[in-house]
């Protein structure tokens, strides 16, 4: 048997929708799963239970075929048992103890010295040597953040358990991070799941997500999978965003950055530390449809294509073009009968460079 | 001023303050961290002497202590000689007469410590027993200070228990309040106006010490 956790988990709630869950996650080689979802969909509750500080109803746990949870048998491996790194939303770094002391703070059954240089492994692994000897009142948001990655890992935990890592700091920063967790999750070869409403860090971070809505598991795949061909509405309305394609920066001219995307070129806004090979993404309700032929707009990008599939969705209409790739456009019904869409239609697809995002790919 | 009463007064103080310390942190932490659903009771059991008049809480203890009761044979068979007005009864007493006074502070303290901290230290392999005293504790020292100085602060004060257990023997059991009873009994009006001065003066320093450190007027420790 592959190593892997196989959770299998039921847990009610007064407040909120009732969280029953089936979830595989492999741990050879090691990936870094996303739990994706609205927040209140579940997916901190679930990350809790991986981690046990709560515990799940009915269902069992599995880690390597070892029992971490089992409702029949009263089974409940506590956290300190579990060999894990867990990471907060909001880091929970005590107060009382320096960066290096909340670092060492685990590590038990280590020589003076050897805390000493495992301290300091970290530290300069996470780049924040300089920080040793202040308190996490002290610190940025974005320090703060290094400072409980720098904890969580000090032990050489089997699994990386990590709730919104990114989400407590602002734009820019997070920008940064999400760049930098990336490597050094690559880098330490750790198998980790992640916590993310957020789909530019599911994107970035994730090898296979799951994606969760009101305590129910929607759908798994790859990230890109997951995004760009959603089972259904459900799936499609918690993720937002419809296309998501591989491709290939060519140049970049003005901050515009012009992307190959098979044959067909998409003009974006180039983001600063742009990498040559990308994830690009447009949401279905950034893209119009007009009559070939019509007048020039500022949209940046114009692509001939024909109607592929029509699905309706209420007041509105999914439409799949095919302009070189697969792009989704979000219209309503009225411009649907305007337009004459139907199935193998010629459309034009406009949309504007800004709503390109681009995303660095792993 | 009657220096003996004076040292009996501080001795028990000073013992009851420090006995609650030892047995009021496990207390307090249960209080704190049970789920039991009828923690309540026994929240209510420790919280009896604040309203309970002094003389029934000493009469009970009198008579659970008494030579008549199972504890009150059993000490006598161990040590000799009654519990009842000697210096250990009256320890005993003011240790629960004060229990409150330690353990609510030391609870109120162990509340504010973050849920999020206690379970991040479990994640990082910490027992219980450890995170409480390598995180809890020292995140709760204002509390603990509050709640050693208060049940010394109000030892040093009783009155009613303290005659009802205690009795009034010289050097032993005579208390500062029981001295100053005994002064205006007498009719002794500068000698009780002396002692009441002191008592007065120390109850209120030791209060402005709680409160200043409580406010953090002057930073003793690093600021959180």
């Amino acid at each position: 048997m592959a190593p892997e956790i196989t959770l299998n988990i039921r847990k009610t709630f007064v407040d909120r929708a009732t969280i029953a869950v089936q979830l595989r996650l492999p741990l050879d080689p090691p990936s870094v799963t996303i739990l994706f979802g609205p927040s209140g969909s579940g997916k901190t509750t679930i990350l809790r239970c991986l981690a046990g500080l709560e515990q799940p109803e009915a269902g069992t746990i599995l880690c390597n075929g070892q029992i971490w949870f089992d409702a029949a048998t009263h089974v409940h491996v506590p956290p300190q048992a579990r060999g894990l790194g867990y990471m907060a939303q909001d880091y929970a770094l005590f107060p009382n103890y320096t960066v290096e002391g909340n670092i060492a703070y685990g590590l038990s059954g280590l020589s003076v010295q050897g805390k000493k240089a495992r301290v300091n492994e970290v530290l300069s692994l996470l780049q924040i040597t300089q920080l040793a000897q202040q308190k996490p009142a002290q610190l940025s948001g974005g320090q703060q953040q290094r400072v409980a990655l720098a904890r969580a890992i000090a032990r050489r935990p089997q699994l990386l358990l990590l709730d919104e890592p990114l989400s407590a700091l602002d734009a820019p920063t997070r920008t940064k991070l999400c760049e930098d967790l990336r490597m050094l999750l690559t880098r330490l070869a750790i198998p980790a799941v992640v916590v993310t409403h957020d789909w530019t860090e599911a994107l970035a971070l994730g090898d296979q997500m799951a994606v969760i809505d009101e305590g129910r598991l929607l759908q798994t795949g790859t990230p890109q999978d997951v995004f760009s061909r959603p089972i259904n509405a459900d799936v499609a309305r918690v993720v937002g965003i419809e296309t998501v394609l591989h491709g290939r920066v060519r140049e970049i001219r003005d901050e515009l950055a012009t992307v190959q995307v098979g044959p067909v070129p998409v003009i974006a806004v180039a983001s600063p530390g742009l990498e040559s090979d990308v994830f690009v993404c447009i949401r279905a309700e950034d893209v119009t449809l007009e009559l070939a032929g019509s007048s020039e707009t500022s949209a940046r990008n114009h692509l001939r294509g024909t109607v592929q599939a029509i699905t309706s969705l209420g007041a509105l209409v999914r439409v799949t073009i095919d302009c070189g790739f697969l792009l989704t456009a979000l219209v309503t019904r009225s411009a649907q009968s305007e337009l004459r869409l139907a199935i193998g239609s010629d459309v034009r697809a406009a949309f504007k460079a800004g709503s390109v995002h681009l995303i660095p790919r792993r | 001023m009657n220096w003996m009463a004076i040292w009996v007064t501080c001795k028990l103080a000073t013992l009851t303050s420090l006995t609650l310390l030892i047995i009021g942190l496990p207390i307090a932490y249960w209080l704190t961290y049970s789920k039991w659903r009828w923690k309540f009771l026994i929240e209510s059991i420790v919280a009896l002497p604040l309203v309970l008049p002094p003389t029934v809480l000493g009469f009970y203890i009198l008579i659970s202590i008494g030579p008549h009761s199972p504890i009150g044979r059993f000490y006598t068979d161990l040590v000799g000689h009654p519990l009842p007005f000697s210096f250990q009864g009256l320890l005993l007493a003011s240790i629960l007469y004060s229990l409150p006074f330690a353990v609510q502070p030391f609870a109120t303290a162990f509340e504010q410590v973050d849920r999020k901290l206690i379970e991040a230290s479990w994640t990082l392999g910490l027992s219980k027993l450890k995170t409480f005293y390598r995180l809890i504790l020292p995140l709760s020292t204002a509390g603990l200070i509050t709640g050693v100085v208060l049940s010394f602060a109000h030892t040093l004060g009783e009155f009613g228990v303290v005659l009802m257990v205690g009795g009034n023997i010289e050097g032993i059991t005579r208390t500062v309040s029981i001295e100053i009873y005994d002064e205006v009994q007498a009719l002794n009006y500068a000698a009780a106006a002396k002692t009441s001065a002191l008592l007065l003066l120390v109850s209120y320093t030791v209060l402005l010490l709680v409160y200043a450190m409580n406010r953090r007027v002057w930073s003793v420790w690093p600021q959180k």
